[in-house]
């Protein structure tokens, strides 16, 4: 039982970080809470899979399409929409919400939803971890997870343009000051973001089946992610990733799958209520609570 | 040659606004037209509206119309934005299910009840977040609704995912139809007064600076626990007259939809108004039933307008209307 519970708790939390990272992403650097990340996530599904099943592509190319495609239409929503409204965090919320809201009711109205669309997983085979059974798409997850979290660590530290997001997290005038370009950065956080979660759809998703419904889990999952570990901590998400992990894997083991969303909205809740910044989170205080 | 709108009051409202209003008969009309007329129109809805159909719209309209003020209400008063009027408005519906099926108390004791213990019960549930700003208490609502029916779900009480059947009907067609217009009516007229005045007052304060009410020695929380609890009442009183209209409440009282549409509702008909939402909801909601047809395609036509409405136009309906009737407009030379 014990091995068991250690693997696919860590499965499962790095499932949850690599889906929350684009959020946490975008709203670190920008400010801009994409409510539209669930249904980009499930876009990025449906899209590997068109580009599979019915232009016939090679499998990597299609997901490197994917990730692409997606990534515009996150840039394309900053450039077209938030862009007016950039500073008003709930219209942005209504913004992304609404638009998120309308590409899964489209899919869904255009027949893409139940158990009909599965993507094949990029390995056969299985490994025993710890006397546990795992399948190799689910190394292939934590790997991809890993290097991920390792990736981004290194953006933000050693190149120009993590650098700019950096700044722009931290001041947004003075980095304008600087001559970062405040729109450009807040759109490429946007498009970075899109190809994050469209990554983590092509190495999640062929777990299970692409459904429409997904698209509301994966954004309370990420926005549970980010609130527990702190709005725009890259380490936060890591650290809440494990915990919220790792306890949906416990009750869904002792209590039943029901309540593994259940968890997650019990920590959005506590979070909110004891330490709205989060475990990690250097929001000022003054900003988030009277 | 440059030209800007210049925008003047008209001499009748400057006439209206001071002692004067009750000086003629023309100016008493242009004060009192545009609130008797549209209550007189909602209160005519039930005798000139043809049809089952259309008075179910109505009704139905009246419903988010109840929800939508009570969102705005909320959002004007303490500046806090819910992004979770499900809540509010499914706490009612089941409780008015659970108070009819298992005590088997008529409708008008339900209603009544399941609005001031609904109201109670969502108050002290949004309690501790009240002292959250902004993107943080509209994250805390959001998941309320969700959390709610999760817990439905996985712990099969109250009905589980069947939810409730068999809830009592209305004793007659007359007081289904007229019972929640004439709340509605008188809710908004209510709220409205209610801003007015010195209490009022204090909360439209408390969304402008909350810091500076604080300092004036005035206790943020309890005004906050007040508007909450008026504006969840409503949402309440709008959820358990839909269980009593359809006779049925499930999972879907809890659902997303019911947290978007007083926004759009809003949205539509000119934020922080009050009365806008309402006939925002007058406006959406039969427009919702007119793109039945199109099935989950309405969700999107509805989500594109909201967006558009929120980039190009976000003044809103009533704003609007009430610009053109208090001033004038003219180009003048720069």
């Amino acid at each position: 039982m014990l091995p068991s519970l250690l693997v696919y708790g860590l499965i499962n939390s790095v499932t949850l970080a690599i889906t929350a990272l684009g959020f946490s992403l975008t709203y670190g650097i920008s400010r801009v809470a994409n409510f539209a990340h669930g249904a980009l996530y499930v876009l990025a599904g449906f899209s590997a899979w068109f580009f599979l099943n019915r232009l016939k592509l090679n499998y990597y190319l299609a997901a490197l399409l994917a990730i692409m495609l997606t990534s515009l239409i996150g840039a394309a929503i900053y450039r077209l929409a938030l862009i007016r409204v950039r500073g008003m965090p709930l219209l942005e919320i209504i913004v992304t919400f609404a638009l998120g809201s309308a590409a899964l009711e489209a899919l869904r109205y255009f027949g893409f939803l139940g158990s009909h669309y599965s993507l094949p997983p990029m390995i056969s085979g299985s490994v025993n971890l710890l006397g546990v059974p795992v399948d190799l798409q689910r190394v292939v997850l934590v790997v991809v997870g890993a290097s991920l979290v390792l990736f981004l660590w290194l953006f933000t530290r050693h190149t120009r343009i993590g650098l700019a997001f950096r700044a722009m997290a931290q001041d947004e005038q003075a980095a304008m000051m600087l001559g970062i370009d405040s729109d450009f950065m807040a759109t490429l956080s946007l498009a970075l973001g899109s190809a994050l979660v469209a990554l983590a759809a092509v190495v999640v998703l062929p777990l299970s089946f692409i459904a429409t419904e997904s698209g509301s889990n994966i954004l309370v999952s990420a926005i549970a992610v980010c609130i527990l570990g702190g709005l725009e901590s890259t380490a936060g998400v890591v650290v809440a990733s494990l915990l919220i992990g790792y306890a949906q894997i416990v009750t869904v083991t002792y209590l039943g799958p029901h309540y593994q969303m259940i968890v997650a909205l019990l920590a959005i809740l506590l979070t909110l209520i004891v330490k709205p910044s989060g475990l990690f989170g250097q929001q000022k205080e003054l900003e988030e609570r009277v | 040659m440059a030209r800007r709108l210049e925008r003047i009051d008209r001499p009748i409202k400057v006439l209206t606004e001071d002692i004067y209003a009750l000086s003629s008969l023309r100016t008493m009309l242009y004060v009192a037209a545009p609130r008797l007329l549209p209550a007189l129109l909602v209160l005519l809805i039930p005798v000139l509206a043809p049809g089952d159909y259309f008075q179910r719209v109505a009704t139905l309209a009246a419903i988010y119309g109840l929800l939508a003020l009570s969102w705005d209400f909320i959002a004007l008063s303490t500046g806090l934005v819910s992004l979770g009027q499900a809540l509010f408005f499914g706490v009612g519906a089941y409780l008015a299910g659970l108070l009819n099926l298992q005590f088997g108390l008529h409708p008008s004791l339900t209603l009544l009840l399941a609005t001031v213990i609904g109201a109670t019960i969502c108050t002290a549930l949004l309690a501790p977040c009240l002292p959250l700003r902004g993107i943080y208490f509209a994250m805390t609502t959001l998941v309320y609704p969700l959390l709610m029916a999760r817990t439905i779900e996985a712990t099969a009480i109250v009905g589980g995912t069947d939810g409730l059947v068999g809830v009592a009907s209305f004793p007659g067609v007359w007081s289904e139809r007229y019972l929640i217009l004439i709340f509605l009516l008188a809710a908004a007229f209510s709220l409205r007064r209610l801003m007015t005045t010195d209490f009022g007052l204090v909360l439209r304060s408390i969304s402008d600076n909350d810091q500076a009410v604080r300092a004036s020695g005035i206790n943020l929380t309890y005004y906050k626990l007040i508007a909450v609890w008026v504006g969840a009442a409503l949402g309440s009183f709008a959820g358990a007259y839909f269980t009593h209209l359809y006779m049925f409440v499930g999972l879907s009282a809890f659902s997303l939809d019911l947290s978007i549409l007083p926004i759009a509702c809003a949205v539509v008909g000119g934020l922080g108004t009050l009365a806008g939402p309402v006939l925002g909801a007058f406006i959406l909601v039969p427009l919702a039933e007119m793109l039945r047809d199109l099935g989950t395609l309405r969700i999107v036509a509805y989500s594109l307008l909201l967006v558009a409405l929120v980039l190009f136009k976000p003044e809103g309906i009533l704003s609007y209307l009430k610009r053109k009737y208090e001033q004038v407009e003219r180009w003048v030379e720069v």
